[in-house]
């Protein structure tokens, strides 16, 4: 049950961060001024926020994503297996949310 | 669809009414109890009732049964067989569906909470409405049909694995308990058919002496009797026999998946 609202959750929050990469994108095509405003607000301290939120978002989507595609081969779906994946894919998100979010802002972009 | 508080006249009120435990009992265990009676007018209200345990069974039936018998005797319950087989006590205790019957009040820490089935329209205290349930389950037509003339001189017969395959789907009692923690089921309950009936069909498809089976997987062909299901898990981890309606389910969609592309 939590598993399952929280794909929904991150579903909405990865449509909704669609919407900030779009206009990033757009702003790219654009002009100067245009690109310079978007990577000021996502580069700030806030759109920094809603980013980690965004790859925490993603990472649980997309590990979830995966244990629902196993369920549908009709694999993993005794209680015992599905309450196992369900801490297995907590826990690999975390993990690999935390990884992204060291890489994108605490390790330095390579050049 | 989705409605997220309940009507006004559904909504629970503060007029519950406390029933303290006799004087000088030591082993007290709080139950607060949903009460509706849809001829008071009024809406539905917890009740509390303190229970010395030391003179009651161990299970939340046998509190209901003796609350009923000794402190209130209008609280309105079902049960019948207190042993987990014939599925009547079936309510939310402690926020799960289970059967009164042989859940343990020991089992909850704190006041044990008792409510109806969730989702459903409640006929008065504890009763749900399963009119529409039943009919989804008879709407599956959960009995054996076949082309071909039994012999005349004995039954149908099946090898071991064969009834091995139906054991445990046939075990269902159709308590509702897998189809009320369904939030699919709570949503599209009019048009999904909720996992006791879907666990139902799955039971008549795979029993190797139905020859129906093709009907029976282009009744469930359909956008919502079959396909709201989402694998949450509810029932699977709702059932109280420990069964596994959401994996004949997944069965079930692999079957049609099949079907189409072979």
């Amino acid at each position: 049950m939590a598993t399952s609202i929280a794909h929904r959750a991150s579903g909405i929050v990865l449509s909704v961060g669609l919407l900030l990469l779009a206009w990033w994108l757009m702003a790219a095509a654009g002009d100067e001024a245009g690109y310079a405003l978007a990577v000021a607000v996502i580069g700030s301290g806030f759109g920094k926020l809603l980013l980690a939120g965004w790859l925490i978002a993603f990472c649980y989507h997309l590990c979830n994503g995966l244990r629902h595609l196993n369920w549908d081969l009709g694999r993993g779906l005794e209680k015992a297996e599905a309450r196992r994946s369900a801490a297995v894919v907590i826990a690999v998100s975390v993990v690999l949310a935390l990884a992204f979010v060291y890489a994108a802002f605490f390790a330095g972009v390579p050049r | 669809m989705v409605q997220l508080r309940l009507p006004e006249n559904s909504r629970i009120n503060r007029h519950g009414k406390v029933h303290k435990a006799p004087a000088g009992a030591t082993n007290v265990c709080t139950f607060k109890v949903y009460r509706y009676d849809p001829d008071s007018g009024e809406n539905p209200r917890v009740d509390t009732f303190e229970v010395d345990m030391d003179r009651c069974g161990p299970m939340v039936l046998d509190a209901l049964i003796k609350i009923k018998n000794e402190i209130d005797p209008s609280l309105t319950f079902r049960r019948s067989c207190r042993e987990g087989i014939c599925g009547s006590c079936a309510m939310n205790i402690d926020g799960t569906n289970t059967l009164a019957c042989t859940k343990s009040c020991g089992e909850v820490k704190g006041a044990v909470k008792i409510y109806p089935l969730p989702h459903m329209p409640v006929v008065k205290d504890l009763v749900p409405d399963l009119t529409q349930f039943y009919a989804q389950y008879a709407s599956v037509k959960p009995w054996l049909q076949s082309r071909t003339p039994a012999p005349p001189d004995r039954e149908r017969l099946q090898a071991p694995e064969e009834q091995e395959k139906i054991d445990r789907p046939s075990a269902c009692i159709l308590c509702a308990c897998c189809s009320t923690s369904c939030p699919s089921y709570w949503w599209n309950g009019d048009r999904y058919l909720g996992p006791a009936a879907l666990l139902a069909a799955y039971r008549w498809i795979i029993d190797s002496r139905d020859d129906a089976t093709g009907e029976r997987l282009d009744a469930l062909e359909d956008p919502f009797r079959l396909y709201r299901c989402h694998t949450i898990m509810n029932c699977t981890e709702a059932c109280p026999k420990d069964l596994n309606p959401a994996k004949a389910i997944a069965e079930i969609k692999k079957m049609m998946a099949e079907r189409e592309h072979t």
